[in-house]
């Protein structure tokens, strides 16, 4: 298979790999896919209390072309605010990356990371929910 | 090593030997004739020439010149063995007997017999190691049997069945044997005779003969084995297959048979000591890497591996030239090897084999097969080596698996959102 520039790219040197340190307020972390289905991709958001995204982290255990959609998603999102980066579709990173068909949900599986980790910021945020500790995403 | 790169994915295809293209290339464009021609020198010396190949194929597995079909490949030499026999013996049965972990040739020919109702297949279940025993074989015979087919070596994990095991039970049973010997032959010895095999399929391109050419051996006599043919025309090959015979390509054929005769035993020695330094390199470097396939029992040039946490084709795609500027070609070669990951196949599904062998998806998806052979080096096994730690090194600290492995968190246990 040829790999687009942009995915060899982003492959070759991914931005914002690693983890935030654990406890650090304002992360919200989603882990999305599965071993089994060959995909799983952790995506952190640290978004500021008005609701901008000032970092993000990513690990990814997946093909090329779904490294390198996570690594291209931790760029695209920082300096949005939550509700412009909920409008992030996964057709926007296949374009971007020139993903072929085969390879689209690796772009799909980026969106919902997105969401993923929104979701888990939106909840720790209320403040009546118990502290959520997903064991897989801490 | 050469700039273009280390080809290290033997099991696929083998490149030509050059001896082979010597002996071939006088038949292309001087001794052109077609075999079946009687009338004239042209096809006098073809036939000479298909004659001698057909001897020399013959001899690599104790078979008799007259035995040996020529086809345009293993897949059609197993598609005429299995619909062969299924037709022919009709009135007599209709059961196969197959494995888990035949190549697609067999299995998709066993799969088109059942749809079309004119057979049962029963497929045998493998170990944890690939192999078939030979006990399961003799309980599945029926007085319906026809015919077992079994493979000689897996094209993935490199295991080696008890042929001759299983050849006992058979010919003690009165039903016909079959092996897609295409991964093993000219590589460990094969007898049919002593083996007790009906029926043999092997493809030149796996042993560094041409494309294009292969071979089905039909045994002549205890039994006499008949088949309906597949391809139906001028009645060549003893009207098991018609059509006229390649003969550069069966000149190729057979001279890379006698190479591989002649050589068999020093280069099983050095394969073997290649894989060995191969495995030893990445299992003394790597944590959580596991081999795939029988420890012992398997093809010399085979080691299938699987690199938990680590994706196989993100694996590949470090090794294999894609993101490599040219600049880089001479100094850091790009490596061929493939891989069992679903995102390598056409499917999209993770290996057959891995999976009948009990490997998780999890870990069938970070499988990659090196397959050496007869141009590999020692210093081209030392610098994969040295690539392939290194790869897997940086992909695992991008991999969350692994992260969350080294936390002591229980993948198992991990409600994981499937998409």
């Amino acid at each position: 298979m040829a790999y687009s520039d942009k995915v060899i790219d982003h492959y070759s040197n991914p931005r914002n790999v690693g983890s935030f340190p654990k406890g650090e307020e304002n992360v919200g972390t989603g882990v999305v896919g599965a071993p089994e289905c060959g995909d799983v991709m952790k995506l952190q958001l640290k978004i500021s209390d008005d609701g901008v995204v000032q970092d993000a982290r990513f690990k990814t255990f997946g093909c090329g072309s779904a490294i390198a959609s996570s690594s291209y998603v931790t760029e695209l999102v920082k300096g949005k605010t939550v509700d412009e980066v909920l409008q992030i579709k996964n057709t926007h990173i296949v374009q971007e990356l020139s993903l072929p068909p085969v390879k689209i949900h690796c772009s799909v599986l980026a969106e919902d990371g997105i969401k993923a980790a929104i979701a888990d910021w939106k909840k720790k945020r209320t403040p009546t929910s118990p502290k959520p500790e997903a064991a897989e995403a801490s | 090593m050469n700039g273009k790169g280390i080809y290290m994915d033997n099991h696929a295809t083998t490149p030509l030997d050059p001896r082979v293209l010597e002996a071939m290339m006088p038949y292309f464009t001087e001794t052109f004739g077609n075999a079946a021609s009687r009338s004239h020198g042209y096809g006098w010396e073809a036939e000479k020439a298909a004659e001698a190949g057909r001897e020399q194929i013959a001899r690599l597995i104790n078979a008799k010149a007259k035995e040996i079909i020529f086809t345009s490949g293993a897949t059609e030499s197993d598609n005429l063995a299995i619909k062969g026999v299924v037709e022919f013996y009709k009135d007599k049965g209709n059961h196969v007997i197959t494995g888990a972990i035949e190549h697609k040739a067999v299995l998709d020919t066993c799969k088109a017999l059942e749809r079309k109702g004119l057979a049962t297949v029963t497929y045998l279940p493998v170990d944890r190691y690939g192999l078939v025993d030979p006990d399961d074989v003799r309980k599945a015979i029926t007085d319906k049997t026809l015919l077992v087919s079994i493979m000689f070596a897996n094209n993935e994990i490199g295991t080696i069945n008890p042929i001759g095991e299983i050849g006992k039970v058979t010919r003690e049973k009165g039903v016909l044997f079959h092996t897609d010997a295409t991964q093993g032959v000219g590589k460990l010895p094969l007898d049919v005779e002593a083996m007790n095999i009906d029926l043999l399929s092997m493809s030149a391109h796996k042993m560094y003969g041409p494309k294009g050419i292969g071979a089905l051996y039909v045994r002549a006599k205890g039994p006499r084995v008949r088949l309906t043919p597949v391809i139906d025309g001028g009645g060549h090959e003893r009207g098991f297959r018609s059509g006229t015979l390649n003969v550069p390509g069966i000149v190729g054929f057979g001279k890379a048979c006698e190479l591989c005769r002649e050589g068999m035993a020093d280069e099983g020695q050095r394969l073997l000591g290649l894989r060995e330094r191969l495995r030893e390199g990445l299992f003394s470097q790597l944590d959580d890497i596991f081999l795939n396939g029988h420890p012992v029992h398997r093809l010399p040039g085979n080691l299938n591996v699987s690199f938990a946490y680590v994706e196989g084709e993100s694996l590949l795609m470090g090794l294999n030239g894609s993101t490599h500027p040219i600049a880089l070609a001479e100094s850091e070669p790009p490596i061929a090897v493939s891989s069992g990951s679903a995102c390598t196949s056409a499917t999209l599904e993770p290996s057959y084999v891995l999976k009948a062998l009990g490997v998780g998806d999890d870990l069938a998806h970070t499988s990659i097969r090196f397959g050496l052979g007869r141009f590999n080096t020692a210093e081209e096994v030392d610098y994969v080596t040295n690539r392939v730690v290194h790869e897997v090194r940086r992909l695992r600290e991008l991999s969350p698996l692994y992260e969350m492995a080294k936390e002591g968190i229980d993948l198992k246990s991990v409600a994981w959102q499937r998409d």
